[in-house]
């Protein structure tokens, strides 16, 4: 019997892989981050159904079920993702002021060099 | 006579830019640097009027970012001592000649202007409080005890200069600047300065709110990422 949930899920996670296999006919992608998403978005299917499979990992971590392993896993990535993006952000910030000097530099309203 | 510049940061700073250029050049500061932070008011025409050297930010990017274009700009034209200067005049040209003096005596490669050695300064009480939590930030963060560590005043000599690179686009550069005197060993002294505060330069500077999220900042660049 499919929940409601499962279903919407289901949708989002058919939408979502068809992008990623699009994205890599378009060549926008390659073929190991082909293989990196389809995998994530397969095995979120796969859990989606039958999430008593990760039960004997949350039995070793000792953490009580399986889907709160994937929940507390889900949130450090997310965590690790946003510094990566902050890092990112902050080393475009001092490109882009590199680029915005450069060109203030070279062109000064009135050159007053002396010889 | 060595060749002296003087960087003006200038963000939104029409109603003094003038003035402040107008009182160099009567102390005989002919290189006098602008750098105009992409103000949407007439900061720009108004320094070039006065007789400034205009560089143009086409996009906002922040003081420390400003000043290391002005300073760029002065090490590219033969600057042998760099001045860095407020443009909301609440710095006294006159006291340029006493900044630059260990410079020029070779007794230091870095001056920094302070308000709390000798002259007075009418600091406003809680300025004054966030400014001596300031000093003692900058104490634990780069162990360099200094009487005024947020002092827009100070005198770099070319080498100084060189070695130092402001990388805190935005507001935290004047703590930057001290940890890199620090890191890179160059030799400093603090030189007492007097500040005019005005209500317009009070309006323009910092609050102390903005003060945490300074340090902040600055934690992130030097610890974490």
């Amino acid at each position: 019997m499919i929940s409601i949930f499962q279903m919407i899920v289901l949708v989002f996670l058919i939408f979502v892989f068809t992008r990623v296999v699009f994205r890599f006919k378009d060549r926008q992608i390659s073929i190991l981050e082909l293989l990196f998403w389809s995998a994530l978005w397969i095995s979120a299917g796969v859990l989606l159904f039958m999430p008593q499979i990760t039960n004997p990992i949350a039995r070793i971590l000792n953490i009580g079920r399986g889907i709160d392993v994937a929940v507390y896993l889900g949130i450090i990535l997310l965590f690790y993702l946003v510094f990566r993006l902050y890092v990112k952000i902050d080393t475009i910030n001092q490109d882009l002021t590199k680029i915005v000097r450069e060109i203030a530099v070279n062109k000064p309203n009135k050159d007053k060099r002396r010889k | 006579m060595h060749k002296v510049f003087i960087v003006i940061p200038a963000y939104k700073e029409e109603n003094s830019i003038s003035s402040v250029i107008k009182g160099l050049k009567k102390e005989g500061y002919k290189d006098i640097v602008v750098v105009d932070d992409c103000s949407p008011d007439s900061t720009s025409k108004k320094a070039e009027d006065a007789g400034a050297i205009v560089l143009k930010h086409i996009i906002n990017r922040g003081q420390g970012a400003s000043l290391r274009t002005g300073t760029d700009y002065a090490l590219r034209h033969g600057a042998e001592i760099i001045v860095h200067f407020d443009a909301d005049g609440q710095h006294n040209p006159k006291e340029i000649k006493d900044i630059i003096k260990p410079i020029i005596a070779g007794k230091a490669d870095a001056a920094l202007g302070s308000r709390f050695l000798g002259k007075r300064s009418n600091v406003p009480f809680t300025k004054k409080i966030v400014l001596k939590l300031g000093i003692m930030f900058t104490f634990i963060f780069s162990g360099v005890w200094l009487t005024d560590t947020h002092n827009g005043f100070r005198a770099l000599s070319r080498d100084a200069a060189k070695r130092i690179e402001i990388t805190q686009d935005r507001m935290a550069h004047a703590s930057e600047i001290i940890d890199q005197i620090r890191k890179k060993r160059i030799r400093y002294t603090e030189v007492p300065v007097t500040i005019t505060y005005t209500s317009y330069s009070i309006e323009k500077g910092q609050s102390a709110m903005n003060s945490i999220r300074i340090a902040a900042r600055l934690i992130w660049s030097k610890y974490i990422r």
